[in-house]
């Protein structure tokens, strides 16, 4: 328990510190969402509208930019060779580099979408149920795309790879995460219903995400 | 790659080469009757001639998943088994695989304009296809990123388990949402709704689109067998001039 909570801890402070690129997802999210005015035009009724939607892309392309870090650092100075090696289970490793890589990148996502629904219009409930549904989701987003980081760690410049692999698993967290965020927004469908879904994906991948991991990583380390 | 992967395929080969004169034959034959049976099958009362669309759609949407299925056993022959053969089986079968798939898109859409009006429609059964496709086509790239074929399937073998989720999620897409896509009508509780002058024509066409399946399957594992083996060749004869 020691040895994976100090692996959280050395993760979220690498992470935070200069040259560990968690703060640029955020960075990322705020240019996504800066961009979509001048692609859909100024119109704030229809931001407002495609509101949830863009936040949601938004932060599914900003968790995708810093995946490709969840390994390759300690693949390319050495220390994910001894974290493979260690008696601690690899499947429990992987599962707390994930919580380290959420806790640094996505939670800080999840935190910024306030501001950036005030960027899109939404109003205060909107952006409470838009932060909610990424709140929930975005850990599936994690642990599902810590399978791809896993599999494009073992390969030389996987990183292009990655987003191929990951994006069509993420999906089904795309849609219901925008399906619960509109129903909260306009819908007359409940809310709870997509976001119960929302809910369940990310514990399915809770459980899934790092077994593979650690069998890629087995598997595909030398 | 080392001498010892040569050893039990070759015994495939051998069997490879044996069969696969009689299953072009029975391929053939079993397609041949199944295409005759299609083209004299009724006209559908509401949906005319289209109807016969089904005969070359459904069997490729079935076999879109069912390779799925052959690579998900090949993922576990690789992972678990560490049987050589598994890793030619799944490398070959992500081609065909997606061949089925865009079949099935392709003659879905062209069955879908004159049905429903549109030739794609942002439906559960219709997206969890695509983004089947879309896992074969990353299956594809996964296996071309990689110079080493035996790590390469490993990586994939995972990805391949991973992405075996989608398979009942496509099988059942179209009862839970309530969409476009007509419900379930062959294999479902109760029996078939399908007429059987629909039904048999059906039913031999999927054998014979398996029977066409396994073909090509059998015949592009025999393929790549023989082109490790030739790069296996070279790299002796190049360790050999080197020293």
């Amino acid at each position: 328990m020691t040895a994976l909570a100090a692996l959280v801890r050395r993760d979220v402070s690498v992470a935070l510190r200069v040259g560990g690129g968690a703060l640029i997802g955020v960075l990322f999210f705020l240019t996504v969402v800066v961009l979509m005015p001048f692609a859909v035009g100024p119109d704030l009724a229809l931001l407002k509208k495609l509101g949830p939607a863009i936040l949601w892309i938004g932060a599914l392309l900003a968790s995708l930019l810093t995946l490709d870090r969840l390994f390759t650092a300690d693949h390319d100075d050495g220390s994910l060779d001894l974290i493979v090696m260690s008696r601690t289970p690899l499947e429990l490793a992987c599962a707390a580099k994930a919580l380290a890589h959420w806790l640094a990148a996505g939670l800080p996502l999840v935190a910024a979408t306030p501001v950036l629904g005030l960027l899109l219009n939404l109003d205060a409930a909107a952006t409470g149920a838009v932060a909610l549904t990424l709140l929930a989701g975005t850990p599936a987003l994690t642990f599902t795309g810590m399978i791809g980081a896993a599999i494009a760690v073992v390969l030389r410049r996987g990183g292009l790879l990655l987003s191929v692999l990951v994006l069509p698993l993420s999906i089904p967290v795309l849609i219901f995460g925008v399906a619960a965020s509109n129903a909260a927004l306009s819908g007359p469908s409940p809310f709870g219903t997509p976001f119960s879904i929302l809910c369940a994906l990310s514990l399915a991948s809770l459980v899934i995400g790092p077994f593979a991991a650690a069998a890629s990583l087995r598997h595909g380390l030398d | 790659m080392t001498l010892i992967d040569l050893a039990n395929p070759s015994r495939f080969l051998a069997l490879a080469g044996r069969i696969l004169p009689w299953l072009v034959a029975v391929t053939v034959l079993v397609l041949a009757i199944g295409l005759y049976q299609s083209a004299t099958a009724p006209d559908d009362y509401q949906q005319g001639a289209t109807v016969k669309i089904m005969f070359i759609h459904v069997p490729n949407a079935w076999l879109s998943m069912f390779v799925w299925g052959v690579m998900s056993i090949a993922a576990l022959g690789t992972l678990v088994w560490r049987h050589p053969l598994a890793d030619v089986a799944a490398k070959t079968a992500v081609p065909i695989g997606a061949a089925f798939t865009f079949l099935a898109l392709l003659t879905g859409s062209l069955w879908g304009r004159p049905m429903w009006g549109t030739y794609w429609e942002w439906d559960a059964r219709l997206t969890s296809v695509l983004i089947l496709f879309l896992m074969y086509l990353g299956l594809m790239a996964l296996w071309r990123a990689v110079e080493d074929p035996s790590r390469a399937a490993r990586a994939a073998a995972v990805l391949t388990l991973v992405g075996s989720i989608n398979i009942p999620i496509i099988k059942f897409s179209v009862d839970w949402w309530n969409t476009l896509h007509q419900p379930a009508s062959v294999i479902r509780m109760g029996g078939s709704t399908l007429d059987r002058a629909f039904l048999i024509p059906l039913l031999v066409m999927a054998i014979g689109f398996t029977l066409l399946f396994l073909t090509l399957h059998i015949a592009a594992m025999r393929n790549e067998i023989l082109r490790r083996r030739v790069r296996t060749l070279q790299m002796l004869q190049a360790s050999k001039s080197a020293a």
